[in-house]
């Protein structure tokens, strides 16, 4: 009895240390080409907790926010949300193999997604073998999504109302990265299952990337039969940032069923660059992202469903104080804004050559406390203007949102 | 749980209430319930404003496959008139004689499809004439107007010799309309209130026919898909159509603005005395209504709901009922001077939204309307300024 008590003493002890100091089990992932980091690297660039002989690591993160949001007089009132918990599992099987996957339950539980199980087979810095269901390297936020990396409650605009973030599909593909002095370069490209035609019938009663994220099939087959294309390329330079250029373009519809020829191929096609920088005097880092997307709606549906969209964000964080707290030796609190704006549906009215609307911005002033790195507190101030396809006086939406971030 | 607690989540609830935007002036919107509303009464305004301005249709769910428009909202966005986007084209009746093209598509044009679905065209030689949505606001008020209150406006013979010859419409009654007490039934045809020919009899037969003709929706009141011409399940509850209906019966009148402006006053003096207001019916009284909110109530819609022959100029050679080609029910004027929120930041008026000014609607009337419109155009520069004032304050 007495050896129990003390083994459980000991355990509780070891247990009790690692919550005071949980940081004596993390280690962050390796980078895996030992060159610069990429926004490609984002998906191993997190905290994880290794354990001694065991080629398995952990990780995760949860992230939750209340809001008090009213639209042109009508409050919604206070309401609070736990937005995701994220799970992260990777694991070294051998030197030049190694697996990673990213389970999200979003929305309390409500929905539970693979966002991420990939394995990755590295030949040569510049030819990683990646096969699985891989997040589609369009834009930067789609790789680059943890909720405590971001200043800010909500996921910008162009990446949840545009883009389909976190857009995962089954696939293979490969990506590399070279580092030649202060410059780094990165390459991804892959072939996945994609959209399908709900992206244009949906809902949303508009042109919809994210409604083809709905249908769990795209995990086990192709819509029709035709694989989506992502490809990207990313420069950093050590002292001034990083600008990647990507595509992702395929098939939407279904043109034919059991050799039936039903409709001509509709295509989607996705351009998109980002750009991250840090002005190393001020310490003000930007980063930002645009998107374009060109559908081919059939000229006989509605024109409710635009055949191009585009839309984007910039966010500017500046660290104003570093707070001495207790032992929080790295806590900052930040200022930050966001600027985005996303135009669904870019074109005029058959009818009227008139310009259509159906678009939205918004401004987002933020401060931010990180206690560590890896965790966040913020406050944000919503300003969110959204005009119909008419182009109607817009409404607009207001209120305060706060919330927490954290790796665990 | 302490005092100091909760008062302090009030406060900062207070405050968080106080950096939200502010709600737009009442007057300023043409949408919302009208005043006097039960909370039971309320709820089922909510869920059929919801059912009418949120609900979207898509494959998935019941569109078309031939339809005009994807929900209810988007050809009446605010509960305002149309855009040319959402207007319709119906065809096929030149005359009383009834619609000749039933059996090809009419009496309304489905010129959407959902992908591999071929849209529909006008027949060749059939008539035809486009019709914007009207706006949603008061309706409820002119169901509740009895017919004898219409027919007392009524002048079908211009026994007055002012020039103006009004007259209802008449139209079949569906036999899912219940009829309303005090019909005045003539040779089996009763009184149409709503639509641009006055050729709907009532709310739920306007609601169940665009449901069916405008989104391609089947419902148990009509069961037949625009495309198939067969009778289909119901791809909407019964319920939901009755909410619809009550959202759009108990939508408040739109509110003038300005009305004590001395120029809103005297723009209102040369409204009535350039001869406007003889089919521009500046009031109506309700009668009985099942909704209490809408009973007895003096409105202003600036409309006596009757049919008037506007010239050739506006004459499609498509009708409606036993309207001819050239008659259209006088459109309300109420709410006139928010028209532009609902349809981009311009104006189109008129049947088809052909005229993009308030001075180009009136310089296009004709027939019965002509005498108004060039006692309107004699207007000194100042009266014709008062005239539109009061026209936007409305």
């Amino acid at each position: 009895m007495r050896t129990v008590l003390l083994l459980g003493g000991a355990l509780c002890a070891r247990l009790a240390a690692a919550q005071v100091d949980p940081s004596l089990l993390v280690t962050p992932a390796a980078d895996t080409t030992r060159a610069g980091r990429l926004n490609m690297d984002a998906t191993y660039d997190r905290p994880f907790l290794t354990f001694d002989q065991v080629p398995v690591s952990l990780g995760g993160y949860v992230e939750a926010k209340g809001e008090h949001l009213g639209t042109d007089g009508v409050s919604e009132g206070l309401s609070f949300a736990l937005q995701r918990m994220t799970l992260f599992v990777a694991s070294s099987i051998h030197r030049r193999i190694s697996f990673l996957s990213e389970v999200e339950l979003e929305e309390g539980g409500r929905e539970v997604a693979i966002e991420f199980a990939a394995l990755d087979l590295r030949l040569h810095p510049l030819c990683v073998l990646r096969g699985g269901i891989i997040m589609n390297p369009i834009g930067a936020f789609n790789q680059n999504h943890d909720g405590p990396k971001w200043e800010f409650t909500d996921r910008p605009l162009e990446a949840v109302a545009l883009l389909p973030a976190t857009w995962s599909n089954v696939g293979f593909g490969a990506y590399g990265k070279q580092a030649v002095g202060a410059w780094t370069f990165g390459y991804e490209a892959y072939l996945t299952n994609g959209f399908d035609a709900s992206i244009v019938n949906n809902p949303q009663d508009r042109t919809f990337l994210p409604a083809a994220k709905e249908n769990p099939e795209r995990f086990t087959e192709s819509f029709n039969g035709v694989p989506l294309f992502t490809g990207k390329v990313a420069v950093r330079h050590r002292n001034i940032g990083e600008i990647g250029l990507s595509t992702m373009g395929g098939v939407y519809n279904k043109f034919q069923e059991d050799g039936l020829r039903l409709d001509r191929r509709r295509r989607v096609d996705v351009l998109a660059v980002d750009a991250n920088s840090t002005i190393r005097s001020w310490g003000t880092t930007l980063v930002g992202e645009w998107a374009w997307v060109f559908v081919d709606v059939p000229a006989t549906f509605t024109q409710q469903y635009g055949s191009r969209q585009h839309g984007g964000f910039l966010d500017i964080v500046q660290p104003v104080l570093r707070p001495r707290i207790a032992d929080l030796d790295q806590a900052v609190i930040s200022v930050a804004c966001r600027l985005e704006y996303v135009d669904h549906n870019v074109g005029t009215f058959r009818e009227t050559g008139g310009r259509i609307g159906d678009e939205v911005w918004a401004v987002v002033p933020a401060i931010s406390f990180r206690p560590t790195p890896g965790t966040v507190l913020r406050v944000n101030y919503r300003h969110q203007r959204t005009r119909d396809l008419l182009g109607n006086p817009p409404a607009v939406t207001g209120g305060i949102q706060f919330g927490v971030a954290s790796y665990f | 749980m302490r005092p100091s607690f909760l008062f302090v989540v009030a406060a900062l609830s207070l405050a968080c209430s106080r950096l939200e935007p502010a709600a737009p002036a009442d007057d300023a919107l043409l949408d919302g319930p009208v005043d006097g509303l039960s909370g039971e009464e309320r709820a089922r305004f909510l869920r059929g404003d919801v059912a009418f301005n949120d609900a979207v249709f898509h494959a998935g769910n019941g569109l078309g496959p031939l339809f005009v428009a994807t929900r209810c909202g988007s050809c009446h966005a605010g509960d305002g008139p149309g855009h040319p986007f959402s207007t319709l084209v119906r065809f096929g009746q030149a005359d009383a004689g009834g619609n000749l093209y039933l059996g090809q598509g009419g009496p309304q044009l489905q010129h959407r499809a959902l992908p591999g679905i071929v849209p529909e065209a006008v027949p060749a030689g059939a008539p035809s004439a486009r019709f914007l949505p009207p706006l949603n606001t008061g309706l409820g008020f002119i169901d509740a107007v009895p017919d004898a209150d219409i027919l007392a406006w009524a002048d079908p013979d211009d026994a007055d010799g002012d020039g103006i010859s009004g007259r209802p419409n008449r139209v079949p009654r569906k036999g899912y309309s219940p009829p309303r007490p005090g019909d005045s039934e003539a040779d089996g045809l009763v009184i149409g209130r709503y639509g641009r020919k006055a050729s709907a009899y009532d709310l739920l037969q306007q609601t169940a026919s665009a449901y069916n003709q405008d989104i391609g929706v089947v419902s148990v009141f009509e069961p037949v898909d625009p495309y198939t011409h067969e009778e289909q399940d119901p791809e909407i509850a019964t319920g939901t159509v009755h909410d619809v209906v009550f959202y759009l019966r108990t939508l408040k009148a739109p509110i003038q603005r300005n009305s004590d402006d001395p120029e809103v006053r005297e723009g209102a003096r040369v409204f009535e005395a350039v001869g406007c207001a003889k089919c521009h019916r500046p009031s109506f009284t309700t009668g009985d209504a099942p909704i209490a909110a809408l009973a007895h109530r003096t409105f202003s819609p600036y409309t006596d709901l009757l049919l008037h022959d506007m010239g050739p100029g506006l004459d499609d050679g498509y009708t409606e009922g036993i309207a001819t080609s050239a008659e259209w029910r006088t459109p309300a004027l109420w709410g006139l001077g928010l028209f532009p929120d609902s349809q981009g930041g311009q104006y189109f008026l008129l049947h088809d939204g052909r005229a993009h000014s308030i001075e180009a609607a009136i310089a296009l009337h004709g027939g019965e309307g002509r005498a108004a419109r060039d006692a309107f155009l004699a207007l000194s520069p100042a009266q014709h300024d008062r005239l539109l004032t009061f026209l936007r304050s409305l």
